[in-house]
């Protein structure tokens, strides 16, 4: 089929959310220590260890993973789609970096203030994503119109002096402050409550249905900004709404597990030529299929090395670099033809 | 019954300058229901930026753009666009979508919210396709087209909005000749059965051959409006662009000929 129907739309997703449910129980019985299901499983009596581990320990991880590689997949998407630009990503853009900044400025500002504890790092860091989205579409912009290579460029820049604002800010904090901090950068996905994660959940899903309702007229907009206002397009309206919500999603996500990068490049690129361009099918497809590279990119980084654990950033900047020297060599060779 | 207004489009007094840069001066123009306008102009004359500003796109900085007797500003984008539609110059489509996911968005105006094309959708983004000849690209990949078959992909979508009115820049950019010469004849047979068309063009001979009005700009200026035969002369064409050319009459068509001249015979005559 050339085009997306309603068939096509509810089979894709309906096959990529049975792949991420078979996903998450595979990932949570996987680890160092076996798990018996028959144990696990077993409600009356005392917790056995089975069950500890597996729904204490595992389960929210998984499951934080799935929300965080979501999220992280659909603002890629929403990005390249507001910046009509393949190679927009929250990471390399700095607004993961903006967003961290933000998170990490507020929760010492915040201090010890116990109702501030709560909501200092996800409100800061949404702040921090907002700003530094709309900072690199200034500065990209380039007599009304953006420029992809001065866009990337602007992000590296931007990366760099996040990066360096947090080293000072990590420079002033107290050693625990510091490790935290560091921790952050790192990007980490480990032991979580289940109330952040239905917290984080209920933002990331929120933003993401909210992107997804904007979908069409995304898809006017690949048409450029004239030609998307001569389609009848509000395109100021869709791109405030695209700024936010993708903030929203960044923010959210950075604030619980650090800078995790590369997923908003490389699934939305796969899915793009899986299942095509159409922004109605490929903002639910990519947060479901983002789930799912997330959650085994983090069984990999928690297993790979026995009982010494990887930062998941790390597993995923090691897929992610490579892929997106490619892409820049694919898109430099289309733009000499 | 009242009958349907003679006006589509009126410019009045319209000047346009980007930032200091003027573009369009003291421009009033109006765009009669059923005709094919040419505008016309040196590179730079402001052809593209007049477009623009009919299209609502841009908004002078003084003189007024009417869309159907109400300011064309007031009007409502989704409005618009089911009344008129641009195929404007080049232009690229980012990301891989199909020939037919582009035609459809034409569709946009007519869709609300998270919506999917529905039979009928489909149906008028065929037939867009079939008239334009692009209905065999349906299942391609927009990037692998050649400039030729997405100039008539963009063409298709504008007509899959269903419009009143058609602007166009440049359509025959990037078409061979009988490319070109099909494009115009659509616009012809488009234009019997009710469009109102507008288009930018290069191309003297095409414009005296297919357009009932031309409008002659040079610097901004709205130099001559009227119909080819009359607007396009040796003097006229002289004037505005600065260069000795041949103009006669085609013994075939009636409509004026307008050939360049190489330096040798353009000095020649000068002397």
């Amino acid at each position: 089929m050339s085009f997306l129907t309603r068939r096509r739309f509810l089979a894709v997703n309906a096959f990529l959310a049975a792949g991420l449910l078979a996903t998450v129980c595979a990932a949570a019985l996987t680890g160092p220590v076996r798990i018996d299901l028959g144990r696990a499983l077993q409600w009356s009596g005392p917790a056995s260890p089975d069950s500890v581990i597996l729904f204490d320990t595992r389960l929210p991880r998984v499951l934080l993973a799935t929300v965080v590689g979501g999220a992280l997949a659909v603002a890629g998407a929403a990005l390249q789609g507001l910046l009509r630009n393949p190679l927009a990503e929250p990471h390399i853009l700095g607004i993961s970096g903006g967003a961290a900044l933000g998170g990490i400025v507020a929760v010492i500002l915040a201090g010890q203030h116990p109702l501030a504890a709560i909501s200092a790092a996800p409100v800061g860091s949404f702040l921090g994503a907002l700003g530094t989205t709309l900072l690199i579409y200034r500065l990209a912009l380039i007599d009304g119109r953006l420029q992809p290579y001065t866009l990337l460029l602007t992000g590296v820049v931007v990366n760099a002096f996040a990066g360096a604002l947090i080293m000072f800010v990590n420079s002033l904090a107290d050693f625990y402050q510091a490790h935290g901090i560091l921790f952050w950068l790192m990007g980490s996905l480990a032991t979580q409550s289940y109330r952040l994660v239905a917290g984080i959940a209920l933002y990331a899903l929120a933003a993401a249905l909210w992107l997804t309702w904007q979908a069409r007229h995304m898809n006017v907009l690949a048409l450029g900004e004239e030609a998307a206002l001569q389609l009848g397009v509000d395109v100021d309206r869709t791109r405030r709404n695209i700024f936010m919500a993708s903030s929203l999603l960044v923010g959210a996500v950075v604030s619980v597990s650090g800078m995790i990068g590369f997923v908003g490049l490389i699934v939305p690129h796969l899915l793009r030529l899986l299942v095509g361009a159409d922004h109605r099918l490929l903002l639910p497809a990519s947060f479901l299929a983002g789930g799912i590279f997330l959650v085994w990119a983090d069984t990999f980084a928690r297993t790979a090395l026995g009982s010494t654990e990887i930062p998941v950033g790390v597993v995923t900047a090691l897929c992610g670099a490579p892929f997106f020297i490619f892409l820049l060599k694919q898109a430099g060779r289309q733009a000499f033809d | 019954m009242t009958e349907a207004p003679h006006t589509l489009l009126s410019l009045a007094h319209v000047t346009f300058r980007y930032r200091a840069v003027p573009a369009l001066n003291d421009v009033s123009l109006d765009l009669t229901r059923g005709e094919i306008l040419g505008i016309l102009g040196p590179n730079g004359s402001g052809k593209s930026t007049m477009l623009r500003i009919m299209s609502g796109v841009l908004h002078p900085q003084s003189g007024t753009v009417d869309w159907l007797g109400s300011p064309l500003s007031r009007v409502p984008r989704t409005v618009l666009a089911r009344q008129m539609a641009v195929v404007p110059q080049g232009g690229t489509i980012e990301f891989p979508f199909s020939v037919m996911e582009v035609v459809l968005m034409g569709r946009a105006p007519h869709l609300g919210g998270f919506a999917f094309e529905g039979d009928q959708d489909v149906q008028v983004a065929e037939a867009a396709m079939r008239r334009t000849g692009t209905l065999d690209l349906a299942h391609r990949c927009i990037h692998e087209l050649s400039g030729g078959e997405r100039q008539r992909v963009i063409l298709a979508r504008a007509l899959a909005q269903v419009p009143q009115a058609l602007l166009l820049d440049e359509p025959g950019a990037f078409l061979d000749i009988r490319h070109a010469v099909e494009l115009y004849d659509l616009l012809r047979d488009l234009q019997a059965e009710g469009m109102t068309i507008a288009t930018v063009l290069h191309d003297l001979n095409l414009a005296a051959l297919y357009c009932d009005r031309v409008a002659l700009l040079k610097a901004g200026r709205l130099v001559r409006l009227g119909p080819p035969a009359e607007v396009i002369s040796y003097a006229t064409v002289r004037d505005v662009y600065e260069t000795e050319v041949y103009v006669d009459t085609n013994d075939i068509t009636g409509a004026v000929n307008v050939l360049p001249l190489s330096r040798v015979y353009r000095e020649r005559l000068k002397r």
